[in-house]
């Protein structure tokens, strides 16, 4: 079971996408587990033949579990290692009574979560048969599971069954961020930096290249900061970094990790590998296909266990300037601010400039204000240049 | 015709916003107040109306798409044009 997140103790295996006897390569999707994220598809990180799947469906197990073996391509071992029984955790069954089902008036759309419907296609359940129990009645992936449940079973017993898995919901979300912004704010020695940046070139840069691109290609203008973020990690490496035991590991990839707010309350900030090396078009890419997974479920394993460095915009919501709180085990997290028109002082003349404000929470046990502030500087320097990024 | 393309600008949101209640929209409301649309999801919308109805709509022409109402003459009159 892998760790994809700070503070995740456990992971529940929903289902298995390969099976015993299989052929399996680097980055195939080999299960999906459900954790306080929502449903993660777990890739391998070995290429050979899946021999033995060890945790079944529905058994919720800690993090570091053998999940599976899988016998790699090479020489044949004498023996494959022996694996202890997975310890299964309990599953947490809610307090609550079950919630009452809420159908649509004639006429209403059913209204169905995304990751209902992912779930519903995968138990070939017709979702808009479903009644829903979330907000305003929407149908949850709850909902899905429960009628996928009670048509195997047949007719509704007397006494309704306990649920098979714990119920993942918004709360227990909440619960993850708190335990890892603690952890965080208690481990780490935070210092933070702001650093205001004009955009007008960037801006008009941005207006340009759109203008020439199909409506499918268009950037958005957060892309174009990732893409300044990466490149000046190459400047200022310690940044770009994860604390393991007694020290920072640098990593020589740079994999951001996008803050992405979840329809309905949380976040996730999953990984945006080799942002660096990406041209824009293709990050612009894989940032909207990021955030639509992210958003109806279907993030892969190495995203949420991969970022070395977190960016977080919060400018849509018009907040002057992000004081973040670093995600661990990474040792810094990039914010930015809304853009706002400021007076900026151009060859001894005021103009009126469209500013947003960088800022910087870093872990002091890595890095200093000195090499924080030329990382900044590096940003604002990159950004004066979109046309190279 | 209003109305086919209502409908159309709904269809596309729901797909947008799936949880939102898309029966309770203002239409003289921003889509932003109301369903908590940022700019991914306004390049999508976009996105959709343009796969939905072949329209092509210039980056400096989203701000005329804001409500559900200011959508429909927008796109009325881009399909008219």
């Amino acid at each position: 079971m892998p760790i994809l997140g700070a503070d995740m103790v456990a992971g529940t295996l929903i289902a298995w996408r390969k099976q015993p006897g299989d052929r399996v390569a680097r980055g195939d999707i080999i299960a999906e587990v459900e954790t306080e994220k929502g449903l993660i598809d777990v890739e391998v990180f070995a290429s050979g033949v899946l021999e033995r799947i060890v945790v079944q469906p529905g058994a919720t197990v800690p993090t570091g579990t053998v999940l599976a073996l899988i016998r790699e391509d090479g020489p044949a071992p004498a023996a494959m290692p022996a694996v202890a029984a997975p310890v299964v955790t309990a599953p947490v069954v809610p307090a609550a009574v079950e919630p009452a089902r809420v159908e649509p008036a004639p006429g209403e759309r059913k209204r169905v979560s995304p990751l209902a419907r992912k779930v519903a296609a995968r138990l070939g359940v017709d979702p808009d048969t479903v009644g829903g129990t979330g907000p305003g009645g929407t149908v949850t992936r709850e909902d899905v599971e429960r009628a996928a449940a009670e048509r195997q079973a047949g007719p509704a017993p007397a006494v309704a069954p306990a649920p098979a898995r714990p119920r993942m919901d918004v709360a227990r979300m909440r619960q993850t961020i708190a335990a890892a912004m603690a952890r965080s704010k208690r481990e780490i020695p935070h210092y933070y930096l702001a650093h205001p940046i004009d955009l007008h070139r960037v801006l008009a840069w941005l207006a340009e290249e759109n203008a020439r691109r199909p409506v499918t290609d268009r950037l958005l203008y957060g892309v174009v900061l990732l893409k300044a973020v990466a490149l000046a990690l190459r400047e200022v490496p310690e940044l770009n970094a994860v604390w393991r035991g007694e020290r920072a590991e640098p990593s020589a990839a740079v994999h951001v990790g996008v803050a992405i707010s979840l329809r309905g309350g949380g976040l996730v900030a999953p990984a945006l590998h080799d942002a660096e090396r990406q041209p824009l078009g293709d990050l612009m890419r894989a940032f909207r296909d990021l955030v639509q997974r992210a958003r109806s479920g279907g993030l892969r394993s190495s995203e949420l266990s991969d970022p070395t460095i977190t960016v977080t915009s919060l400018g849509e919501q018009g907040v002057e300037r992000v004081f973040g709180i670093i995600y661990p085990p990474q040792v810094a997290i990039v914010g930015f601010g809304r853009i706002a028109e400021r007076p900026w002082v151009v060859d001894g003349a005021v103009v009126p400039r469209p500013v947003v404000t960088a800022s910087l929470s870093a872990d002091h046990r890595v890095s200093d204000g000195h090499r924080g502030g030329l990382f900044l500087a590096a940003v604002e320097r990159l950004l004066q240049s979109p046309e190279r990024l | 015709m209003a109305d086919d393309l209502r409908a159309t600008i709904v269809r596309v949101l729901g797909d947008i916003a799936p949880e939102a209640d898309l029966a309770a929209l203002k239409p003289d409301v921003a889509f932003r107040e109301q369903l908590d649309l940022d700019s991914m999801d306004v390049l999508n919308f976009v996105v959709g109306l343009h796969g939905a109805l072949g329209v092509e709509i210039p980056e400096s022409d989203y701000p005329k798409l804001a409500t559900l109402d200011a959508c429909v003459d927008y796109l009325q009159a881009r399909r008219t044009s």
